[in-house]
Order: C-alpha cells, then sequence, then structure tokens
C-alpha cells in the first residue's frame, strides 16, 4: 500500500510540475447535461480564444452524472481534466485525492475565496466542512425553487373561484400550506379544454430526486439531520415531530396535487409537465429557469417564479456546484489557467448574463442584480438560506437509504412518516458506525 | 486423381499410423486448442470469482483506497442473511421469474406449435416475430417507461380505447402493484421469442414416421400430442427455461430503466439492489457476499435443474 | 405429395395457426413500430395526446441525435445568417442551434468494434475448444465442459466488482480490448457448446482422409472442418452478437467515456425538458439495423443453430 501511495504522490509531483508533461493544449470539461452547460460552452469560447487551448466537454445526463463520473474518478480515467461535480461529492473526493486542493493556487494567484457568497464557499468548495481546505471554485449557485403560470393564476374566474373556495386572494404561496392549497385548487381543472394538474414535484427513485424534493418541506419545517453539528446524534433530529409532519405534508401533496404518473419523476419529468401546459406549478432547480423563461409556449408573462416557501423557518434544498481540477489530468497548467480565468469578476457576470448562476459577490452584490432577471430576486433569497444533504464521503449510501425509505413511505404507501424516519436513522446509525463515527 | 473426400475416404488407411508421423501429437494439439479458452475463463472468470469471495469478508470499499482494510469473518454474509429487506427482494426476484417463465413457455411454445402447421409464410413470420429479441434490453426498458406513460403513452392508451378504463386513472409502473406485472409483460415481449425458437427446434427434430406409427395405432391426435409431442419437446422446453431462468436470475439493464426498482422496493430485484450496493453505495465487501450468495443460489438451482433435465434427456 | 399424409396438417388448421400467429406477430409488433415510427415524429408530435399514428414524418429524432444543440439569446438568434443545410433549418425550428456533432457515432463505432471485435474472438477459440473436444480425448474433458457452462450463470455484477479492480489496476478500464476479452468471456461458453454440436455432427472420416493425403493436422482442420461447419459458425456467431451488442451492465460500469458502447447512451438521450423520445427511437433504430440485417441474413441457421447445440450432450 505504502509503496502504491509513494507512487502516486511521485506522479502527482510530476504532473503538478508540468514543465515536463507538455501536453498538446486540451482540455476536457465534464460536468451535466443541462442548459447552463450549453451557456458554459458558448462562454468558454472567450478562454479558446484569449489561450489557444482547445476546450472539449463530456456533459452526462443527470441521472446516470453521479454514477458516471465518481466511477471515472474511482477508476482512475483520464477522461476529465475540469469537473463540475455534485456538492455532495467533496467529501469523497478530497479523501481520496480524487480533487487537486487548490489552496496554494488561489494564494498564488490571488483569488480570494471572500470574493464568493459564503453559502456557497462552504458547500461547494471546503472539506472538511467549513475549514479553509478548498478543493473547488464555486462555479454554479442553485438551489431548489418554484414556478407557476401567472397567466393562469390572473385569470379573472379562476381568482374569483379561489377567492371562494378559500377566502383570499389567489398569488404566490408564501407557506408550504398554502402551496399545497393552491395546488389541490388547480388539480383536475378545466383549463382551456384540458385537465390540468396541481404541481409537478421530484419523486425520482433511483438516483436523488425524491430526496431533494421533500427535503425542500423538511427543511421549511426546521428539519436538522444532527442535534449537534459533527455530532452524528439524530435521535430527536430527523424523526422530529416537525420532520414527520413536513413528510406528512409532501405525501399529501403528491397524493393529491400532482398529475397521475409522476411517480418517478425528476428534473426532466417536471419541466416536462410544466412546458406541455399540464401543471399550474412545478418545483425545479433555478438552473432550469432562463431557459424556462425563454420558453416560446410556457415562459415570457406566461410564467413567475418563486423561492420555496416557508413554514417554520426560510429555507430551500441547495443544489449547485464548484469547479475542481481533476488530480489525475495529464493538463494541469491547462486546468488551472481555466479556473484562473473563470473566477474572474467580469467573466463571472459574463456567466450570469448567459444564464449560469454566478457565486461571485461582484455580481450578487451588483445593484442591479436584482432586476437582471425575473427569479434574480428569488435566487439571492433562496441561496441566503440553502441546506444540504450530508456531504460525507459515505454520502451515497446515505442518500440511497433515504431515496428507498421516503419513496416507499411517499408514493408506493408503506408504513408511516414516522417509522419512515424512524428507519432512516438506523439505516444511517449503520452507516456511521461502520465509518467509525458514531 | 480425384481429390473429393469421399475418395480420400475409399483410401483411408488406419488413422493411428498416420497420426504417428506428424510433427505435434494429438494431445498437444488438443492443449493448444482448449488453452485460450480455459485461460480467458480462468482470468475473467474464475480468478475474479475468487477475489470475490476474499472481498467478502472485508469491509473493503472501492472508492475508498485510503481507508484501512480490515477482516470482518462472517459479519457481511450475516448481515445479508438476517435482512428483511434483502428477503423480500429475494420474493421479488422470485415472482418475476416464476411468471416471466410461465408465461413465457405457454405463450412460446404455443406459437412455435402453430407454425409447425408449415402454413405459406411461416419463415417470415418466424423472423418477424424474433426481432423485439433483438432489441438492446436496456433501450427497451427505456422506451417502455414511454409506453407506459399515463398521459401520453399507448399503453394506457389503448386500454381506455378498449375498456374505457380512463387513461391517466392508472399509472402502470406507479403505485397500486401494477408494477411487478408491467416488467413482467416487457419481459415477455422481448424474450418469448427466445423460447419460440428452440420449442420450434424441438417440433422439427420429431421424425414423421412416429406420428405416422402411432396414426396406424389409431391413436388419438389429442394422445399423440400427449404422448408424442410434448414428451419429445419436453427437453427442449426445459432447456429453454433453464437459459431464460439464469437469464432472469441475472436480470439488470431492462428493469432498472424501467422502473429503477420502485415504486418504493416493489420491482426491486436482487441483482438491482446488488449493483446499487456494490457500484453506487460502493460498500464493495459487503456486495461481494452478497454476490456470492445470488451465484450460489443460481448455481445450486441450476445443478439440480441440469440433472432433472438429464433424466429427461435420457428417457 | 400425392398420397395422404397424417403429419401434413389440414387446410383448416393451417389456416387458424396462420391467423393466430399473424395476429401475434401484428400485437408484438406494435411496440416495435412505436420505436421506428416515433424516430420520424417531431417533438411535439411524439408527446401528443391522444398519441397519433398519422403524422407528419420528421427527421428532427435523426438530427437531434447526431448533435448537441444550443439555446441562444433572442438577439442573437435573429441576427444569425440563415441556415446552411436542411438539418441546419431543422434545428433553427426548434429555436436552437446546432453546437457540435453528439457522441452517437463515436459510441456507434465503439459497438461495431467491441461487438464484431468480441464475437470474432468468442468464434475463434470457441471453435478450436469445440473441436477439440469434439475429436480428441482431453482429460476431464466432462468437468472442463461442464466448468464452461458454468461460467455461464454467475450473475454479471459477481464477477463486475474484481474485473472492476483488476481492470483498474491493469490499465483495461474504459478500453476497447478490456470489453472485447470480457464479453468473449461471456460468451465463449455459449460458442464451444453450439459449436461442439455442428462439429460433432461432421463425419470424422473425411478428416481423416485429408491426413492420409499428407494433411496436417491443422490444415486437415482449415480446410475440411471449417467449411463443413460454416452454417453453425455462422448461428452461433448471430447468438454471440446478439449479447454483446445489447449488452448494458458491463459497459456501464467498465466504461465511460473512450470505449463506452451505444446502449448506455441512447437512454440518455435528453432535450430540452423531458426525454427526446424521437431521438431515442431513432438511436434504437439505427442500433437494431445492424443486427437485424445480419440474422435476416443469416436466418436460415438460426433455427439449424438451436437445433444441433440445443440438445446435444
Amino acid at each position: 500500500m505504502k509503496a502504491r501511495l509513494l507512487a502516486a504522490s511521485a506522479v502527482a509531483a510530476l504532473l503538478s510540475s508540468g514543465a515536463a508533461h507538455a501536453q498538446a493544449n486540451e482540455l476536457t470539461l465534464c460536468w451535466a447535461a443541462w442548459d447552463p452547460a450549453n451557456a458554459l460552452v458558448e462562454l468558454s469560447k472567450d478562454f479558446e480564444a484569449q489561450t489557444g487551448t482547445k476546450m472539449n466537454f463530456e456533459f452526462v445526463p443527470w441521472p446516470n452524472f453521479a454514477d458516471r463520473m465518481l466511477n471515472e474518478l474511482n477508476s482512475g480515467g483520464q477522461l476529465c481534466d475540469l469537473l463540475i461535480g455534485d456538492s455532495q461529492w467533496i467529501g469523497g473526493a478530497a479523501e481520496n485525492n480524487w480533487y487537486l486542493r487548490l489552496n496554494d493556487f488561489f494564494d498564488q494567484e490571488g483569488i480570494s475565496m471572500d470574493d464568493f457568497a459564503p453559502a456557497t464557499v462552504y458547500a461547494y468548495s471546503t472539506w472538511p466542512k467549513g475549514t479553509p481546505n478548498y478543493f473547488a471554485l464555486p462555479a454554479m449557485g442553485d438551489a431548489n425553487g418554484w414556478f407557476y403560470r401567472k397567466d393562469w393564476f390572473a385569470r379573472p374566474e379562476i381568482q374569483a373561484a379561489f377567492k371562494e373556495k378559500y377566502g383570499r386572494d389567489l398569488a404566490e404561496p408564501k407557506t408550504q400550506k398554502e402551496l399545497l392549497e393552491i395546488a389541490q385548487f388547480f388539480q383536475g381543472r378545466e383549463i382551456d379544454g384540458k385537465t390540468v394538474y396541481g404541481a409537478s414535484i421530484f419523486t425520482e427513485r433511483g438516483s436523488e430526486g425524491i430526496t431533494m424534493g421533500a427535503t425542500g418541506a423538511l427543511y421549511a419545517w426546521g428539519f436538522k439531520y444532527e442535534n449537534t453539528p459533527g455530532k452524528y446524534d439524530m435521535e430527536g433530529a430527523v424523526n422530529s415531530p416537525e420532520a414527520v409532519e413536513a413528510l406528512e405534508f409532501y405525501k399529501e401533496l403528491y397524493k393529491t396535487a400532482t398529475p397521475p404518473g409522476y411517480d418517478n419523476a425528476y428534473m426532466e419529468q417536471s419541466l416536462d409537465a410544466f412546458k406541455s401546459g399540464q401543471v399550474a406549478m412545478a418545483m425545479n432547480w433555478f438552473a432550469f429557469f432562463p431557459g424556462l423563461y425563454a420558453d416560446p409556449n410556457t415562459g415570457g408573462d406566461k410564467i413567475d417564479f418563486f423561492v420555496n416557501p416557508a413554514q417554520n423557518v426560510a429555507a430551500s434544498t441547495l443544489g449547485g456546484q464548484g469547479i475542481s481540477v481533476v488530480a489525475n489530468t495529464d493538463n494541469m497548467d491547462g486546468a488551472l489557467a481555466y479556473i484562473k480565468w473563470f473566477a474572474q469578476p467580469d467573466v463571472q457576470a459574463k456567466w450570469w448574463s448567459m444564464g449560469g448562476y454566478s457565486c461571485h459577490n461582484a455580481v450578487l452584490n451588483d445593484p442591479g442584480f436584482k432586476d437582471s432577471a425575473p427569479f434574480a430576486g428569488d435566487f439571492l433569497d433562496a441561496m441566503g438560506g440553502v441546506q444540504d444533504f450530508w456531504q460525507e464521503p459515505a454520502y451515497a449510501q446515505l442518500l440511497l437509504a433515504m431515496q428507498e425509505r421516503l419513496h416507499n413511505y411517499i408514493v408506493a404507501d408503506k408504513g408511516t412518516a414516522q417509522e419512515a424516519l424512524d428507519g432512516l436513522i438506523a439505516d444511517w446509525t449503520e452507516v456511521f458506525e461502520d465509518e467509525g463515527k458514531l | 486423381m480425384t481429390n473429393t473426400p469421399i475418395d480420400r475416404l475409399a483410401r483411408a488407411t488406419p488413422p493411428d499410423m498416420a497420426k504417428k508421423v506428424r510433427g505435434l501429437s494429438d494431445r498437444a494439439i488438443a492443449w493448444i486448442f482448449v488453452a485460450p479458452t480455459i485461460f480467458l475463463l480462468l482470468a475473467i472468470n474464475i480468478f475474479p470469482l475468487i477475489w470475490t469471495v476474499r472481498l467478502s469478508f472485508t469491509n473493503y470499499a472501492a472508492n475508498r483506497p485510503n481507508r484501512e482494510v480490515e477482516f470482518v469473518g462472517l459479519r457481511n454474509y450475516i448481515r445479508i442473511l438476517t435482512d428483511d429487506g434483502i428477503w423480500a427482494n429475494m420474493q421479488t426476484t422470485a415472482h418475476f421469474l416464476i411468471w416471466t417463465i410461465v408465461l413465457q413457455v405457454v405463450i412460446g411454445f404455443s406459437l412455435a406449435w402453430l407454425i409447425n402447421r408449415k402454413f405459406k409464410g411461416n419463415d417470415l413470420l418466424t423472423t418477424l416475430i424474433v426481432l423485439p429479441m433483438m432489441l438492446s434490453p436496456a433501450v427497451v426498458g427505456n422506451f417502455w417507461t414511454f409506453l407506459y406513460q399515463p398521459q401520453i403513452g399507448l399503453i394506457n392508451y389503448v386500454v381506455e380505447l378498449f375498456t374505457g378504463i380512463p387513461a391517466s386513472s392508472f399509472s402502470m409502473l406507479g403505485p397500486g402493484g401494477l408494477a411487478k406485472w408491467s416488467i413482467i409483460i416487457v419481459d415477455t415481449w422481448m424474450w418469448t421469442p427466445f423460447v419460440m425458437l428452440i420449442c420450434l427446434a424441438g417440433l422439427r427434430s420429431i421424425p414423421d414416421y412416429i406420428y405416422e406409427a402411432a396414426e396406424i395405432d389409431r391413436a388419438s391426435k389429442w394422445r399423440q400430442f400427449w404422448t408424442i409431442t410434448v414428451p419429445m419437446v419436453l427437453p427442449f422446453l426445459m432447456l429453454a427455461v433453464l437459459f431464460r431462468g439464469i437469464e432472469n436470475f441475472k436480470m439488470f439493464d431492462m428493469v432498472v430503466l424501467l422502473t429503477g426498482g420502485g415504486p418504493g422496493n416493489e420491482t426491486l430485484l436482487a441483482s438491482i439492489d446488488l449493483k446499487r450496493e456494490a457500484f453506487e453505495k460502493w460498500r464493495t465487501g459487503y456486495s461481494s457476499a452478497y454476490a456470492i450468495i445470488l451465484f450460489v443460489t443460481v448455481f445450486g438451482l441450476a445443478s439440480i435443474y441440469v440433472k432433472a433435465l438429464n433424466k429427461v434427456k435420457e428417457r | 405429395m400425392s398420397a395422404y399424409s397424417v403429419t401434413e396438417p389440414t387446410g383448416r388448421s393451417k389456416l387458424v395457426a396462420a391467423v393466430l400467429v399473424t395476429l401475434y406477430m401484428v400485437i408484438t409488433l406494435i411496440p416495435l413500430a412505436w420505436i421506428i415510427s416515433t424516430g420520424f415524429k417531431s417533438g411535439p408530435d411524439s408527446i401528443s395526446y391522444p398519441p397519433k399514428v398519422v403524422f407528419e414524418p420528421s427527421l428532427e429524432g435523426y438530427v437531434n441525435l447526431f448533435t448537441t444543440r444550443t439555446r441562444v439569446s433572442q438577439e442573437a438568434f435573429a441576427a444569425l445568417p440563415p441556415a446552411e443545410t436542411w438539418y441546419d433549418q431543422i434545428v433553427r425550428d426548434q429555436g436552437m442551434v446546432i453546437a457540435g456533432p453528439s457522441r452517437f457515432g463515436e459510441r456507434f463505432m465503439n459497438s461495431v468494434i467491441i461487438g464484431f471485435g468480441s464475437t470474432f474472438l468468442s468464434i475463434f477459440l470457441g471453435t478450436l475448444a469445440a473441436y477439440a473436444f469434439s475429436r480428441f480425448k482431453v482429460p476431464l474433458k466432462d468437468d472442463l465442459l461442464f466448468f464452461i457452462l458454468s461460467t455461464r450463470m454467475m450473475p454479471p455484477i459477481a464477477v463486475a466488482i474484481p474485473i472492476f479492480l483488476m481492470y483498474r489496476e491493469l490499465g483495461l478500464s474504459d478500453t476497447h480490448l478490456g470489453m472485447i476479452l470480457l464479453y468473449t468471456a461471456v460468451n465463449i461458453s455459449l460458442a464451444v457448446w453450439l459449436l461442439k454440436g455442428f462439429i460433432d455432427e461432421i463425419p470424422r472420416e473425411y478428416e481423416e482422409a485429408a491426413l492420409i493425403d499428407g494433411y496436417t493436422r491443422f490444415q486437415a482442420f482449415r480446410k475440411v472442418v471449417l467449411p463443413q461447419a460454416a452454417t453453425g459458425i455462422a448461428s452461433t456467431a448471430i447468438f454471440c452478437l446478439i449479447f454483446a451488442w445489447n449488452e448494458y451492465a458491463f459497459a456501464v460500469l467498465l466504461t465511460s467515456g473512450t470505449a463506452q458502447t451505444a446502449p448506455p447512451f441512447i437512454p440518455t438521450i435528453i432535450g430540452v425538458g423531458g426525454q427526446d423520445w424521437p431521438a431515442v427511437a431513432a438511436g434504437a433504430t439505427i442500433f437494431l439495423l445492424p443486427v437485424m440485417i445480419f440474422t435476416i441474413l443469416l436466418r436460415k441457421h438460426l433455427l439449424r443453430g438451436i437445433t444441433f447445440g440445443a440438445v446435444r450432450k
């Protein structure tokens, strides 16, 4: 084992010296296949023009993204020089030296993490959490938010009907319970001769969908993973009465206010349902909002956006990613040059204008930011209260356990919310025991 | 001098004499011919299998090379065998296995029996029927999610057309217990042709004179079917069952793309669960034990079955 | 045949059989027809309700399959020069511009290399082994044969873990060679068993005569046995190809960028919002073609393959 470690660090040293390995100037950047990735291709043309580097891109669809990329890193593949990896991977990637630690580079180039929004630095860059050890540069801020058919909400007959039923005006929901009422109100309603439904939400089983959706409700009710951060004491936190209520709420939302057949739905299906005019509201990542706003059929003045409503607390489920240098790259200099270029405030500003969510303070704190897009203000609100899943090296085990418990309770009607959460604690306890953390 | 094999045969002398004068002995040639196959199987099947056994006694995690590997004895095996969830997955697998086999055997044999009427164009029909089997199971699983869509999918629409049950009132892959039948339908659609082909081979292997003899004995058609057709095709049919059984025990691609194991765990076949443990949770040691348990199960069942098959053949 | 034959079914039973089988054929081909026709639908047509049987054909799916597209701002879109080619135009009609080729072409070529490469290797090794088992006294023959067959029973995941580790050490992860070897190892048991059945059928006397004529064993094998076994080789090749061509589990676990085949790629074709069903269907159709053509060309041997190999012990 030791010899191999030695060899590995020798190789790493050799690679980081760079000069000996002056490769043809090409870089491959890996990310998920979605709208922002296309924007990044456009943005990167400036980098190509400035440096003469040829950029290649490998975009993997979301359902396979984690599998494929973690497998790639794990098998020591050389596909990616740069990786915009999901926030939860950072623990494992740092522990296994898959990502290059960027502190020295940041110091040398004068890149300061203070220039980026603190929530994003904490979530996308640091390991162990909150320590000044940086393994990524915040690249794409994101959270789970909502959007709705503004044109339907504005119709007088619908407004009147809503007011009659609930005694208040139909407007963007301020709480989760209001959201449920609005969704139930639209469920099964005839609009323009078509039956429409309340909301499309995440219920996907295989990767992370239902967890990302249900945590939107859990966090809003005040869900916590631990009583004391870092102690892994989950009893009473994970299965608190608020958490049980939130989970029952999410199940009710699913059972009473979503289109039929959306029992294994994630980002694509949610977009699909909204764009085909089936639902009044939908949840999805902010990353898709520029594309939704630009949609010729359901975008423009037919759509508006709102942040995940609070119930007991204002909170949103965190998405988003940082950009990391894959330690195994054979073009370390090129990869670092890209990060240096990407961190510049004017590039970040252009990134935002093209549909990428910059995390740079120069962009976010700009007085004009809030009005630069109909969802910009909501984005700032969301990022002010984001919460993320465990980022432990064993996060995949923790996530899949939660997927199973939630899908069993919410979609497949097995057991109660209390049982699901109790079971989850048991699963997680086992994982942490195996990890030696409990 | 003519040189057809028949002529050479006519001039044949005992082969033993000839052999001695050639360079390589038959024994050497035999080894040269067999060795690459054996070597390949040892390297890519047996060696990994032994490795799996070894890993199954550890807590190794393949995605965490820097963590210390501990020997944990039988803990992985005990955990798996006492886990209710895994027994439930086994039941799901058994349900899938039994029903796909029953349906495929019944439909496949009936089709073969009909095609064996040797009507005009039966060749063409056979070739067309076989087509679903040529598709990639992964693509099939993926595309059937589209066909099963309650709102836009073909299946629900057709059901509504014929029964009047509103298409959006049920979800073939959703909650309500339909999902475990939906995966059986797709597998049956795809693999019935395979069973049919093997049965057809069996039916065509029955010489005509047996039926002629039965006819002379005035055996009824019904009796001929049960005393000649069925017993003669049985070895073929059992072989088809063996192949389908092994394949469906290992089933992963089609179902994972169709349901991902959901809703909840309703269609979580053991091999999907295993893949999750091994390559998503990266519990390498634990999943190695899981893999060994599955392998021993299928190997054991198959061995018993092959013994029965041989008995049937000997009759 | 002029005389009455008891084995020849009556006209009526033939008719009934033909009708029933045709009925099954129609029902079973509907999903397949749906795949092929969806490939020629436009995006909105593919997800319309009720499902459209009659539609205006479009090549959108095929264009989307082979390209990656990107949405540009409305001003930039308006400022674009007119589309130069028909496929540019199809993409423009969706409100987007072509960003570049997709990875489908590469994935398809990988499938060709790995599928046909491993089929060739399985047949090559399988024929040699089958010949040896058929003609020579191999020690422990029955045990070896059963051993070869039993390797087919292993769940792929059972060996995938160590193969993954082994390939990682040997640098075979994500390489064509690694996948060819792997698929060959899976297919070879079937190849040996089927081919042994065929070679058993070839009378030994042929080779023995050739040996007397001064052929070496190798020459006799090449010039006498191989041509006789051609049918068997062809039908075995179909089965090997169908497996290697369509395999998913190993491909998804052991390959990523360089050597990944098409089956893991096709289900992941995503359009803007939702899966791009026309493109998925187009991919499925194109991917089906080679193996379908191969099978139709060799269809006469398909049945014989099973007949010979299946029940012979």
